[in-house]
């Protein structure tokens, strides 16, 4: 998915292309995203960021068709800026805002995942610590107490940022989210949303390959959503 | 008819700016501060024959699209 001001399609479209999918860019002025298994929303700055991070974009004529993916169980996966419009378009819950100490982070973080159940996590297993970089302003979780009571509840809680050992701390939480949230999924588990950017650590070169787990769950997400009885 | 709007995060939900800004004055010795908020304030101005059903639009635009209910509180006062 491209919106003017997304920049990092093409690391996602490099990196699905080397876990073996055939990923193409679709505008966000098409209407159809028939034939489609999955949908990759990128980070960047979707419209300027105006208004809010995520605020028009998710009037984008394409979105239609990516909410009507998402009632079908597919994939639909937001990374950093793609996250933020999930967020604004209703699709996942709670909102991002700007982070704690309001400087631009761009470095690796410790991640550990909480549940293997959503569509990025399939491939993880549960307590495992990932190294990925995270690379936004506005990555800061926030969601009301009743909501992240009721995410917790229902398991959509994905990933947190953690140290090295995967413990989580205050001091290890780099922007501020609300429980050191990283990653949140719909109640399904198909919609997920990812404030680090997976695509960046999938070839040693990159620093870390971690992040293979997490987007090869994505079609094997689509294969147990397929096969379900 | 013009319309003022006034939007600030909810109360409870993280406001860095806010709280940095809070800090940023307690260093400069204003310690009688208790708490500073961050807000946008948009202003619109709307060809309009009916004030009322020109307000009710304004609250739906809030709604969908200049506010994000989720984390955000709004006013609508008229300024003209």
């Amino acid at each position: 998915m491209v919106f003017p001001g997304t920049n990092c399609e093409h690391d996602v479209v490099h990196a699905l292309d080397l876990i073996g999918l055939q990923p193409e860019l679709v505008f966000h002025k098409e209407t159809d995203l028939t034939g489609f298994d999955a949908v990759v929303l990128p980070g960047g700055f979707a419209h300027g960021d105006y208004l809010r991070t995520g605020a028009i974009a998710r009037f984008s004529p394409i979105m239609g068709a990516v909410t009507a993916m998402a009632a079908t169980g597919a994939p639909v996966i937001g990374i950093c800026n793609g996250f933020q419009v999930l967020c604004e378009a209703g699709l996942l819950p709670g909102a991002l805002v700007a982070n704690r100490d309001l400087a631009f982070i761009c470095r690796p973080v410790h991640l550990r995942v909480e549940t293997s159940r959503s569509a990025l996590t399939t491939g993880a297993a549960s307590g495992e610590v990932l190294r990925i970089p995270l690379n936004s302003y506005e990555g800061n979780y926030v969601a009301s107490p009743e909501t992240i009571r009721e995410m917790e509840a229902a398991d959509q809680i994905l990933v947190r940022y953690c140290d090295a050992s995967g413990t989580i701390s205050d001091a290890a939480n780099p922007n501020g989210s609300i429980g050191n949230i990283a990653g949140v999924c719909n109640a399904a588990g198909n919609v997920a949303g990812l404030m680090p950017h997976p695509e960046r650590a999938v070839e040693t070169v990159l620093g870390s390959t971690d992040g293979i787990g997490l987007l090869r769950s994505i079609p094997a997400f689509a294969d147990l959503v397929a096969t379900r009885p | 008819m013009k319309f003022r709007i006034d939007i600030r995060r909810k109360e409870g939900l993280s406001d860095p700016e806010g709280m940095t800004t809070h800090k940023a004055l307690h260093n400069l010795g204003y310690t009688d501060v208790t708490s500073a908020h961050f807000g946008r304030t948009i202003y619109l101005e709307i060809e309009a024959a009916d004030p009322a059903a020109a307000a009710a639009e304004v609250e739906t635009m809030c709604r969908q699209l200049l506010a994000n209910p989720v984390i955000e509180d709004y006013d609508i006062g008229v300024v003209g």
